[in-house]
């Protein structure tokens, strides 16, 4: 379904991503994990579009696609942000915020897809006209999934979709997202620096470190413990817990 | 409930049912807000009544404002003439309500051609970045460099004085503080997850600029132009007093102020009638200003 090659973005001389190569197969859930500035989310963002500075392949469905992205692609591929307090305008009712992509893409009978999209994402037709700043964060991000789904894409990136959360909202919000995925057969890359939310919903999932894809390995790899790679071990201890004999054995890998 | 208490919580409620009235809640929380500061609200007042009167000036002018009576020229403020006569025994109070209309008339003018270039080149300029940014830009700097009275007086000196010219002249010097603001504030949303957000669902960059952007500069736009109108009238006034605006015998408050110069000091009420309109009227914009300012900037709440 999605195939990126030896991907590379560099912003000036910052190499974000070096020669990044993975492949997600139709319906599957695929993991990004590393911790802040391993490029993660700028792998994300050069799939999306968001991010025209890159070279390598990108091919999604077996085509190639290039840094500029036509209107079908969007429809293909929708993403969900990491903090629903800023992905949402301000000054849109969650009505408008919906009502956008249906604008934007022609799409027919906008009233029944609003209301069926704020049905699926579990909030109903009573935060329909509200603004943002009436919506608790769960129902930010709800708003922001449902704003990705209503244009019946295939694939979702999700750029850390839980972390703005507390604990009990983000396992609803991951249910969620188990479900629409089992719905509406979705393809998703999800970047976390979680790991027990990457074990979670994710089939595979890559260890990146420095820019650099150190590891890939399946989930129950990952739920026995048994990464290859030193940094990966690393990363799932440092997972785990955190104490001042853990933290003094943490080593930096380049 | 009473009636108006059942309207109250149809606006203040959490739980709109149409879009009107999410909209109509949001405007009367701004309102509520409003109203809270008691200097602004007076600013509102005399903004309203300026408007009022420019609407009625018949019906509340006691003479015709063009009517001449050399009989009866400079004559202190009496029962018959409220706030006295002019050089040719005009009747300053009726021509002081003829002038809103010019005044209020200008200031309108100029802020329905300059905010929206401001905005338009503002928020295109911090959106795209890059060398549209650094052209436009520099435009901007270029309209900024001039004294603004100056490039007006210049401007009306090369065509022919009148009314239009006097509000295409102030206009020109006039849209550039606007394009700063504008660009200011894209320059702090462009980069935001919702206009990320935008761009994946395929809007053009057009679109984001007005559903998205514009939206979020309108605001401080709107506080800035109120503030703006004061030295609108000011502008307007200057370039009247110097002949370059509104002809004779049209009662404009500058043009009548320079004619009362030369009786300042015997006849001292027909130049300060007009002075003191100009000043009421530049400070209850003000004042509006100031108070649109607490309702409306979002960094402030």
């Amino acid at each position: 379904m999605i195939k990126v090659d030896n991907l590379n973005v560099a912003f000036g001389d910052v190499r974000a991503v070096k020669s990044a190569s993975f492949t997600v197969k139709d319906r599957e859930t695929y993991g990004l994990v590393g911790e802040s500035g391993s490029g993660k989310s700028t792998v994300l963002r050069a799939l999306s579009g968001l991010n025209r500075q890159w070279t390598g392949t990108i091919a999604i469905d077996g085509r190639p696609i290039g840094p500029v992205r036509d209107k079908a692609f969007y429809r293909q591929v929708q993403m969900v942000f990491q903090d629903p307090f800023g992905s949402l305008h301000p000054r849109h009712t969650v009505d408008q915020i919906l009502s956008e992509p249906i604008a934007i893409h022609r799409m027919d009978d906008a009233e029944a897809r609003i209301r069926r999209a704020l049905d699926d994402v579990g909030l109903g037709p009573r935060f329909r006209f509200r603004y943002p700043h009436q919506l608790s964060g769960g129902q930010r991000q709800r708003v922001a999934i449902a704003r990705a789904i209503i244009l019946e894409p295939s694939v979702l990136l999700l750029d850390e979709p839980t972390s703005a959360l507390d604990v009990s909202i983000q396992a609803e919000v991951l249910n969620l997202l188990a479900r629409l995925r089992a719905e509406r057969h979705l393809t998703m890359i999800l970047v976390s620096h979680n790991l027990a939310v990457v074990a979670h919903l994710c089939d595979r999932l890559a260890v990146m470190n420095a820019g650099a894809i150190v590891e890939e390995m399946t989930v129950d790899d990952l739920r026995r413990g048994e990464p290859a790679q030193a940094y990966s071990k690393q990363l799932l201890r440092a997972s785990l817990g955190y104490d001042r004999k853990m933290a003094d054995s943490l080593i930096t890998f380049e | 409930m009473s009636r108006t208490a059942e309207l109250r919580s149809w606006l203040i409620t959490d739980t709109p049912a149409s879009r009107a009235q999410a909209r109509w809640g949001r405007m009367y929380l701004s309102w509520l807000a409003f109203r809270r500061n008691p200097l602004a609200f007076g600013g509102l007042i005399v903004a309203l009544a300026f408007a009022v009167i420019a609407v009625i000036a018949p019906w509340l002018a006691t003479h015709d404002p063009a009517a001449q009576n050399l009989a009866g020229r400079l004559a202190a403020p009496n029962a018959a003439n409220w706030l006295g006569t002019d050089e040719l025994g005009r009747d300053i109070y009726s021509r002081l309500l003829y002038g809103t209309r010019i005044t209020l008339g200008m200031v309108v003018m100029v802020v329905v051609l300059v905010a929206p270039v401001g905005l338009i080149v503002g928020a295109t300029a911090g959106y795209l970045g890059g060398w549209p940014d650094r052209i436009l830009m520099r435009i901007t700097d270029i309209f900024m460099a001039f004294p603004r009275l100056i490039l007006a007086l210049a401007f009306v000196a090369a065509l022919k004085p009148g009314l239009t010219n006097a509000v295409i002249a102030i206009a020109l010097t006039a849209w550039p503080p606007y394009a700063r603001l504008a660009r200011a504030e894209t320059i702090t949303i462009r980069n935001t997850d919702f206009v990320a957000a935008a761009r994946i669902q395929g809007a053009s960059t057009p679109r984001i600029l007005v559903r998205q952007i514009m939206p979020l500069c309108l605001s401080s736009l709107i506080v800035r132009v109120t503030l703006d109108m004061s030295s609108i009238i000011l502008t307007a006034a200057g370039l009247g007093f110097l002949g370059l605006g509104a002809q004779p015998p049209s009662p404009e408050w500058g043009s009548m102020i320079a004619t009362g110069r030369r009786f300042i000091l015997e006849q001292w009420w027909v130049a300060t009638m007009p002075g003191l309109a100009i000043f009421i009227a530049s400070l209850g914009f003000n004042l509006l200003g100031d108070g649109l300012r607490d309702v409306l900037d979002p960094k402030q709440r």
